[in-house]
This record gives structure tokens, C-alpha cells and sequence, in this order.
């Protein structure tokens, strides 16, 4: 019996028959991390006493009753971009580095309200800033697929700890694209929900109006019981809204029949990866083959999206972050002359490249003299292209695409130009600027062995819609893992011969 | 002939409003305890913590809104005010800039019997900062949180006034209005209430505003006064001397009488204001309106004539007594416990007044309760005590709040009534001033008050001085 | 279009944004803005003439929390990850001269 590769449901039921302890489960996944991280680095803190003092609290809760839900017991990553009380929690900045929050995050509360066991915190592009993870001030990770290449980002800890089976499931923020567009380059599935689905209330801000938190999991029918866990409404966060309907497993049915389907032409234009748009038609036709009906259609808008996006963004993230000064919590500079000298220096060296490059834009849209031409104007190109997405959904149920132009790239290759890099946004961003759902199911590798994931879109409020379509897919092919867990198993079925082990299980790999 | 100058002047008022918990969180607005105890992650600016709005700041903003005759923006939003300073958790406001809840209004002052519109250009709700603290001595300052998130209107009027008395007149007007609403207590003192003035001088008769400056840090109506005068005069020695008036925020020093520059290269004063992502918008339909409309309390003018006309007073003494909501209460409550509203009206315009002026107190710094001055009164009128042993009372009563019956009774201050205890008195004052009886005899009068004079003091004051007087003059008739 | 951020406009946004940027910073950071603007300055290829900014996606409003207090003493959670704390306050360098 092989823990890891479980998936979240399976462990869960494993646990509520006894046939597992959490205390085992936890042991796992801890020592599959200590095999792993060396060579993935997917997370920034790997809580190991907090996790098994929780197993033991949740074994308890299981036993006497108190934690009966799919995800009791089952061990989980977060972001490290959502606050954990008595956890450093640091947006993978030098800013945020030393900072250990007094509250937790409403959707990670959730989580452990269900008995989930937080295992650590994922390493992230900083401040969720990039799509790569290689803003991280603690480093990159790397893609399990191939350690030569970058997971994707901004939620590249969480995909690739998903992917290398260090842990069953994780949460992930989107902002433009972060849970997605990660989830396609490491071969697992991502979910974006509607706006205003899972609270906001502990996540540190990036885009307030677009940020949303989500699901990673290696199948559908996991990111839908996560996603069932999460969401809820919180009175905590003005955003949140309250749905009619939160049972999200409900709609894992293998039923596409006269389903409509809207390919967007825009989205398989130029710059879309011939492998990538290969993978996805045929994924689109084992759809049709069940009894969708697929459709092109012209969405349009698609090239203002970025634009739009950035500005929005950047001006939102210019003022989220001026809060990190150097006074209340964080890094603060060791020489200065008098305030405006301290937040000045605190600041440049507290935050990355990127993240001054972001905040430095975002300032000068919204400063005197311009705050009409760019910030007013990208927020009427936003009202544009969710009118056009309104327009989509009255004739179609999903909308399929790509959820990248290309695979993961090479580590080192894209901070270099980043206008370059923002480009690879361009299927995502559109979804957060309307504040529709989006998920991402693998479809395929391309030649160099490297995932391909398809993005499913869905109107707002309509997960079940997208988590069907994707939950049907996914019944037509076999989940597959990189190959690396296959070492990593090795490493581990090795140990765990010799017996023993406790809480040094797994360490020698 | 020297060149006339008009002073235009227009004030920017943030008035703390008195809600249980501040603007955005569940913490407590009440004044004072240790540093940082009233807060939580969202008024110290945590990551990852949001903002929910408090609907009664919405209701105190709405009614003083209506009461300043302010048109109401039915779909009314937050923006984020962008700057650096350590009092400001987040270093940004949530403030109201592109639509605030209330606009385009009016009140009404009054200077020297002349009457006049001073018109308001817009109301905005946000939030207070917190407080800083300085060491002299380590070149540092200590944060503060527990006023950060405390709630706030800012009012901004026309450059409507012209003197430091108009000025007066109209922060009195938003007081007194504002105090009535109960939406705040309006204390300058203690920083309720706090005006900027906004102030440029031009020639008699010219059209065209002049450069203005803005003057903060003014926490007295007298500081405002010397400030206006302070400031003008400074302008218009830079007009004469042909420099420039440069448009910039002064800080007033009221200790020397002078205002400074606050300037900084590092103050770019480009607040980068966009909508607040975390709050959405607010609605205010006709029904909320017309809710807040009809809970809204009898205000200062209305309670002017119904005192007239209901109580029969003056004008003079209603004016005085609907001058804080705070006499206003006591004198309707006291009045209809006893009532004698005159009487209650009396103690409230003479002994009242003479013992804030004394005491440099504020009328809402008035201890003794209605039901007390009610019971004063009430034995004044029983003629249980005289009016000397009830002034007496009565600054017991303003000190202490003493229960004036039991306190009569405790130190005997009643009257005497026993006739037999009078007269001994009389024969023995008759008895002792043979020269004073004599004198009166002879035809002077004023000997007369000198033996009652001796008689009250003999009875400690508890004799009721008319009875003393009539019977004075039958046994030496 | 080249020069359109010039050295003053970076050294502005440092001061608004508080980051002070080395030589080398500065000039990518200008390559980078100017670059990031061209590129924004697409939109205009678009008529939003009459369209509302839409900073909202969803109509909610009138979100209100009721007035009661509910937290108690939050000082040790304030002070916790404070670098430099004085009398239970934030310790800053000096605000005014």
C-alpha cells in the first residue's frame, strides 16, 4: 500500500476505515517530502511536529466521532500566501521572511475544520508575482516532469508538491492564472472558482479583485471535495457570496451529452504551441465523442486582456504592499536615516525584482495625470471583455482552450524579458478580469515529456458545469505521474523493509 | 491709502463619530486604554485581513448629511488614499473621494444679528489614524493603533466665510447639529472634532481667489481664531512685500502664535486614489432614507421655538439653553419632573452658566442629574429650604451630584417653622442690640435689616428671612 | 516609443511607491515601464466610449457589519511580529523634526 499515491478521497477512506492512522499518513508524506525536497524544493516550511501533534489531535477527532468528512486526516499543502497561525507564512519573500501570522486564512480554517493536516507551507513566485516560480526569494522549484525545467507559477510549489506526490492535494490562489497555468505544467488539476466562492479573509493580497483561492489535486473528484471544503461564505471578506449551491461532487458524472461546448478560434491563434494545440483538440474531441456538441466561435478582445490585467493588477498590488514597511511585521533594514530613508531601504531590499517592477508600475498608472488613461480605461476594457463572455456563455456551457501557449520552459529563461513572460498569460488573465471559474485537467505530453493541460472555462457560479466536463474527460485517460515518484518510491520502499523508522522513516534516499 | 484685504476662508472638519466599534472592525472606539490594546489584524493593517463596514457609520453619516441639507449619493463608494506615514497601518486610508455619501448642502450661521449661508461641498466617510507618540530624548516615535479604524465624516465647505467669527459660528452650527443627531460629541479638545482651515486673501472687491494655504494641528476654537488672523497677516505680508503666497499645508503653533511649512521632498501629495477592491458599493434607497429621516431627533431650531412657545421663555434664555444638547436634556427632563420650567431654566441660566465659567467646564462635563435640580426646585418651591441654603445645594450638587432631599435633611438646612424657637431667638437679639432697636425706633429703617441679618445668623441661616422681617416689626411696633 | 519615462517620473514613483532604486535598477525599470506601457497603450486601439469602469464583476452591495464589540484586548497579537517595540508601541524613527 503505497500512501502517496493515493489520491485525497482514496486516503480519506482509507482513514475513516481504519485501514490507515492519520499519524501513518502524515509519516508518509513527511518522508516522501524529506526525499523529494532536495532535488523539487516545493515548499518554503515543512511543518513536521505541527502535522504529527494535528495527526494524533485528528486520529482523536476521527475516533470519537468529531471529524467524519472525505478530507479527515488527509494531509495537505497550502500557499505560503495564506496565513497559519503559529506558522511562517512569508509569500516566499525576504519582506515577509520572519513573519508568523496570529490568524489562519477562513479557506484553510475550513480545511482543518474537516480534519485535513497542514503539512507545510508551498514555495510560490514572491507575493504570487510571476509564472514561473522563480520570483521566490527562497529559491525555484523545479517541474517533476523534468528538473531542468520551471513548474509553471505563481503556484508552482503547490502543483509540483501535488505532482511529486508530496502531498495529495493543496491550495493554490489565481490571480491570472497562478492555480492553471501551473497545473497544466505539472500534469495535475487546478481549479479557479468564481469570485467571491472561497474567502479572501487571510490570503495576502495581491489583485484584491482578482484573486481567488483554489484547489490542486492529482483528479477532478479531489479538487471538487477540496473545493467543496473551502468555499463558504464569510463575513469576514465584503467579496464573498453567498451560493445556493456549495455541493460541487455532486456534478462528478461522466455526462457530457448535448453539453455545448465554445472553442474560442482567438485562443488557437498564432503563438499557441503546435503540440499544445493539438493535444487540446483531440482532448475537445473525446468530448464531442461522448456527446458534446463543439463549436467555434469568435470570442474576441483577447489581445487586450493582458493590458488590461496588468494595469488592474499592478495598481491594486501597488497599494496591498505598501503595508510591508518595515513597522509592523517583517523585515525592516538595518541602517537608516529617519523614516522615509528606513521604509525606502526596507523595501528595496525586501522585495524582489519583480515585485518592484510590479509596484513601480502599478504607482505610476495611478498617479496624478494618468490614473483616467490607464486605470479607468482598463477597467472599462475589463466591463468589455466580461461583456463578451456573457455573450459566450448564452450560447455555450463551457468554453475549452489552452491554459498556456506553450510547456513549461526552461528554468532561467523567461525573467529575462518580461513582457515575454506576461504574454504567456494570455488564456488565463481574461478569466480573473470576469471572475469566472476555470480548470485545468492534463490532456497529454508534449515531445520532450513535458504535461499539457486543458483549460475548461465556466460561467460565473457554474463549477459544476466545467467540473463535469473535466471529470468526463478524465474518464478517458489514466492519471499519469512523472517519473521521479517512481524513484521516490523506490527510495522509500527500501525503507520502509527496514522496518521501523518512526519519524526518521524515509530519510536516507 | 493702505490696500483692503478680504480673508476667504473655507474649513475641511473631521468629527469622530460615536459608534461602539470602529469603521471596518469589531474593536472598540472607547477613548484612552493601554497603547494597542483596541486592535486586531484589520485596524493594524495584518496581512491578509479585510475590511467589512460598520452600517451605523452609514446611518450617523446619512443623518448628518440630511441635517446639513446635503443631497445624498444613492450609490456611494470607497476609494483607497495612498500614502507613507507610520500612524497609517496599511499606508493607505479607505476614504471616499469620487463619490461621497453626501453633497452639495448648506447651514445656516448667524455673526452679529446677520444671517448666511454657508454652503458644503461634500461629506465623506473613513477612517482615523492612529496615534504617534515622541521621544525627545531617542530621536524615536512610539505607534499607536487603538484610535486606527476609529470612524470619521469629513466635511468640506465653499470658501464661503470671511472671518475668524464666521468661522466660529459655523464650526458651533456643525456642533451643535451634529452633538443633537448624537453622531459624535464633537470635542475639540480631545481631537472629536478637528478643523483645517483653508484660507487666501485678495483685494477688496476682486473676483479671483487667491493662492490659499492649509493650515492643521488647530485644537481650539481660540487656536482657530489666532490662527485666521496669524495666517492672514502673514499672506498679506508676503502680497505686500510682492512674494508669492505659496499653496502649501502649514502647521499652527499656537504657542508661538506662527505657522510652519510641512513640507518634504519625500510628501508627493499624489494620493493615487482608486476604488477600494475589498468593499463593495453601498446602496441607500428612498426607504433607508426616509427611515434615517424619520428617527432624526428634534434639532436645535425646532427645540429654539417650542421652548418659547411650549415653556414660555425668552429667546434670549431658550438660545442659551438649546446651546448644547446636553442643557437642552436636562432642562426638558428636570422641567417636566418638577414642572416649573422657568424655575429649572433659571438655575441652568444663572448658577449653571456662572459655575461651567468659573470651573472652565463644558456643559456636557455637568454631573448633577435632571431628577436632582427637578427635586431642587421642588423644595425651593415648598419653601422647605431659602434660596441661600439652595445655592448651597446647588454647588454641592454641581461638584458632587448630591441628592439635594437627604442632603438637606443630613446637614439640617430646613427652615424653622417652630415659632417658639424664633421668638427666643428674637427676644435675645432684641436683648443684645439696644443701639440697633433704638435706631429703628427713631425712625431708621435700615436698622431693621441689621437685626434680621443677626437673627438669621443666630438661626443658622434655616430661618425664613420674611417671617423674621414681619416679625421683627411686630414686637418692636 | 523611446523616452517617454524620464529620470524624473522614476525617481517620482520612488518616492510614491518608497523604493529607491540602484542606477542600474532605475534604468530597467524605465526600459521595462516604457516597454509595459507601449504595450498597455493597445487599449486605446479600443472605443470604451460610454462604457462604465467596471471595478466590481458582480453587483453586490450594502455588505454591513452590525456595531458590537466583539474583539477584546489585541495588543500581544498586534506587537507579535513587530521588529522594534517600545511601551507596548511600534517603535519608528522620529516623525517630525
Amino acid at each position: 500500500m503505497d500512501i502517496c499515491r493515493m489520491t485525497a478521497l482514496e486516503l480519506g477512506k482509507k482513514i475513516r476505515q481504519r485501514e490507515v492512522s492519520v499519524t501513518e499518513a502524515v509519516k508518509a508524506f513527511l518522508a516522501r517530502m524529506e526525499a523529494a525536497e532536495p532535488k523539487i524544493h516545493s515548499f518554503v516550511t515543512v511543518d513536521r511536529e505541527g502535522a504529527l501533534k494535528r495527526a494524533r489531535e485528528v486520529q482523536k477527532g476521527i475516533d470519537e466521532g468529531r471529524f467524519t468528512g472525505p478530507l479527515a486526516g488527509v494531509p495537505a499543502a497550502v500557499k505560503d500566501n495564506m496565513c497559519t497561525k503559529g506558522l511562517l507564512t512569508t509569500c516566499s519573500s525576504k519582506i515577509l521572511g520572519n513573519f508568523t501570522p496570529t490568524f489562519t486564512a477562513e479557506a484553510v480554517q475550513n480545511l482543518e475544520k474537516a480534519g485535513a493536516v497542514i503539512i507545510g507551507k508551498t514555495n510560490m513566485d514572491e507575493f504570487a508575482m510571476g509564472s514561473t516560480t522563480e520570483t521566490s526569494y527562497f529559491g525555484v522549484t523545479r517541474n517533476p516532469w523534468n528538473l531542468e525545467h520551471v513548474p509553471g507559477g505563481s503556484s508552482g510549489g503547490s502543483c509540483a508538491a501535488v505532482a511529486a506526490e508530496e502531498c495529495p492535494f493543496a491550495l493554490g490562489s489565481d490571480t491570472g492564472g497562478s492555480i492553471r497555468q501551473p497545473s497544466s505544467f505539472c500534469g495535475v488539476v487546478g481549479l479557479k472558482p468564481t469570485y467571491g466562492t472561497v474567502s479572501r479573509y487571510g490570503l495576502i493580497a495581491y489583485g484584491s479583485s482578482l484573486d481567488q483561492i483554489g484547489p490542486v489535486a492529482r483528479n477532478v473528484s479531489d479538487c471538487a471535495a477540496v473545493l467543496e471544503t473551502i468555499a463558504s461564505y464569510d463575513k469576514k471578506d465584503s467579496t464573498s457570496i453567498r451560493r445556493e449551491d456549495y455541493a460541487f461532487t455532486g456534478a462528478l458524472a461522466c455526462d457530457v451529452k448535448g453539453m455545448r461546448i465554445g472553442i474560442p478560434t482567438d485562443y488557437f491563434g498564432e503563438g499557441l504551441d503546435g503540440e499544445v494545440r493539438e493535444h487540446i483538440r483531440s482532448a475537445v474531441k473525446m468530448l464531442e465523442e461522448k456527446g458534446a456538441l463543439v463549436e467555434e466561435f469568435d470570442l474576441s478582445l483577447v489581445q487586450y486582456a493582458i493590458p488590461a490585467y496588468y494595469v488592474i493588477a499592478s495598481a491594486e498590488a501597488s497599494s496591498n504592499l505598501s503595508r510591508f514597511d518595515g513597522v509592523k511585521y517583517g523585515y525592516r533594514t538595518e541602517s537608516f536615516e529617519g523614516l522615509h530613508n528606513m521604509y525606502k531601504k526596507t523595501r528595496s531590499e525586501g522585495f524582489g525584482a519583480e515585485v518592484k517592477r510590479r509596484i513601480m508600475l502599478g504607482s505610476f498608472v495611478l498617479s496624478s495625470g494618468y490614473y483616467d488613461a490607464y486605470y479607468l480605461k482598463a477597467l472599462r476594457t475589463k466591463a468589455l471583455i466580461k461583456e463578451a463572455f456573457d455573450r459566450a456563455f448564452e450560447r455555450y456551457d463551457v468554453i475549452a482552450a489552452p491554459a498556456a501557449p506553450t510547456t513549461a520552459p526552461k528554468l532561467g529563461k523567461s525573467l529575462s524579458d518580461p513582457l515575454k513572460m506576461y504574454l504567456g498569460d494570455i488564456y488565463t488573465v481574461s478569466v480573473n478580469l470576469a471572475g469566472l471559474p476555470g480548470i485545468t485537467v492534463p490532456v497529454g505530453k508534449d515531445k520532450k515529456g513535458l504535461p499539457i493541460g486543458m483549460q475548461l472555462i465556466g460561467n460565473c457560479f457554474e463549477e459544476k458545469k466545467i467540473i463535469r466536463a473535466a471529470y468526463a474527460y478524465e474518464q478517458t485517460r489514466a492519471y499519469e505521474s512523472p517519473e521521479i515518484c517512481r524513484d521516490l518510491r523506490h527510495g522509500l520502499a527500501g525503507e520502509e523493509k527496514a522496518g521501523k523508522g518512526g519519524d526518521e522513516y524515509g530519510k536516507a534516499v | 491709502m493702505a490696500k483692503q484685504y478680504e480673508t476667504v476662508i473655507g474649513l475641511e472638519v473631521h468629527v469622530e463619530l460615536a459608534t461602539k466599534t470602529k469603521i471596518f472592525c469589531s474593536c472598540s472606539t472607547q477613548f484612552g486604554g493601554a497603547p494597542n490594546t483596541h486592535t486586531c489584524p484589520v485596524c493594524t493593517g495584518m496581512p491578509g485581513s479585510l475590511p467589512v463596514l460598520n452600517k451605523q457609520v452609514v446611518e450617523y453619516a446619512l443623518a448628518i448629511g440630511l441635517a446639513m441639507n446635503c443631497e445624498i449619493t444613492r450609490v456611494c463608494k470607497f476609494d483607497r488614499k495612498n500614502y507613507f506615514y507610520p500612524d497609517n497601518p496599511q499606508n493607505y486610508q479607505i476614504s471616499q473621494l469620487y463619490l461621497p455619501i453626501a453633497r452639495d448642502g448648506y447651514v445656516e450661521i448667524e455673526t452679529k444679528g446677520v444671517k448666511k449661508k454657508v454652503r458644503i461641498h461634500e461629506m465623506h466617510m473613513e477612517e482615523d489614524a492612529g496615534k504617534l507618540i515622541h521621544d525627545e530624548w531617542d530621536d524615536t516615535s512610539i505607534v499607536d493603533f487603538n484610535r486606527s479604524g476609529v470612524p470619521l465624516v469629513e466635511i468640506v465647505s465653499e470658501p464661503d466665510m470671511r472671518s475668524a467669527e464666521e468661522v466660529l459660528a459655523y464650526l458651533e452650527k456643525l456642533r451643535v447639529i451634529i452633538q443633537y443627531l448624537g453622531a459624535s460629541d464633537c470635542k475639540l479638545q480631545e481631537g472629536s472634532m478637528r478643523a483645517d482651515v483653508n484660507l487666501s486673501v485678495r483685494e477688496l472687491g476682486s473676483e479671483k481667489f487667491g493662492t490659499r494655504t492649509e493650515m492643521k494641528n488647530l485644537n481650539s476654537f481660540k487656536a482657530i481664531a489666532r490662527a485666521i488672523e496669524g495666517e492672514r497677516q502673514r499672506q498679506i505680508e508676503l502680497i505686500e512685500a510682492g512674494k508669492p503666497v505659496v499653496q502649501e499645508t502649514r502647521r499652527w503653533d499656537d504657542n508661538k502664535e506662527y505657522s510652519y511649512a510641512m513640507r518634504s521632498k519625500e510628501d508627493a501629495k499624489d494620493y493615487r486614489y482608486f476604488p477600494e477592491p475589498d468593499l463593495v458599493p453601498i446602496v441607500i434607497d428612498d426607504a433607508w432614507v426616509e427611515r434615517i429621516k424619520a428617527r432624526q431627533p428634534e434639532l436645535r431650531d425646532e427645540k429654539l421655538r417650542r421652548y418659547q412657545k411650549e415653556f414660555g421663555l425668552s429667546e434670549y434664555d431658550a438660545q442659551i439653553i438649546t446651546a448644547s444638547i446636553y442643557t437642552a436634556e436636562l432642562f426638558e427632563r428636570a422641567a417636566s419632573l418638577c414642572g416649573k420650567p422657568k424655575k429649572v431654566a433659571n438655575w441652568l441660566m444663572v448658577e449653571t452658566l456662572r459655575l461651567l465659567k468659573e470651573r472652565g467646564m463644558e456643559p456636557e462635563e455637568i454631573k448633577f442629574s435632571p431628577e436632582n435640580l427637578a427635586k431642587l426646585v421642588a423644595l425651593t418651591e415648598a419653601g422647605t429650604i431659602n434660596s441661600s441654603v439652595a445655592k448651597e445645594v446647588f454647588e454641592k450638587m454641581f461638584t458632587e451630584d448630591v441628592e439635594p432631599e437627604s442632603y438637606v435633611a443630613e446637614h439640617g438646612l430646613k427652615i424653622v417653622n417652630d415659632e417658639g424657637e424664633l421668638n427666643a431667638v428674637l427676644e435675645k437679639v432684641i436683648a443684645d442690640n439696644p443701639q440697633a432697636v433704638s435706631d429703628y425706633r427713631g425712625g431708621k429703617e435700615k436698622a431693621l435689616g441689621a437685626l434680621v441679618g443677626q437673627t438669621m445668623k443666630a438661626m443658622k441661616g434655616k430661618a425664613n428671612p420674611g417671617l423674621v422681617n414681619q416679625k421683627l416689626k411686630e414686637l418692636l411696633g | 516609443m523611446a523616452n517617454r519615462i524620464s529620470d524624473e517620473t522614476i525617481e517620482y514613483v520612488g518616492i510614491l511607491a518608497k523604493l529607491e532604486l540602484s542606477g542600474e535598477e532605475k534604468e530597467n525599470a524605465r526600459s521595462d515601464m516604457e516597454k509595459m506601457l507601449d504595450y498597455i497603450d493597445t487599449l486605446n486601439e479600443l472605443d470604451t466610449t460610454g462604457v462604465e469602469p467596471m471595478s466590481h464583476v458582480f453587483p453586490l452591495n450594502n455588505v454591513f457589519r452590525e456595531d458590537v464589540v466583539v474583539n477584546g484586548d489585541g495588543s500581544k497579537d498586534a506587537l507579535y511580529n513587530a521588529p522594534y517595540v517600545k511601551d507596548q508601541g511600534f517603535k519608528v524613527p522620529k516623525t517630525i523634526g
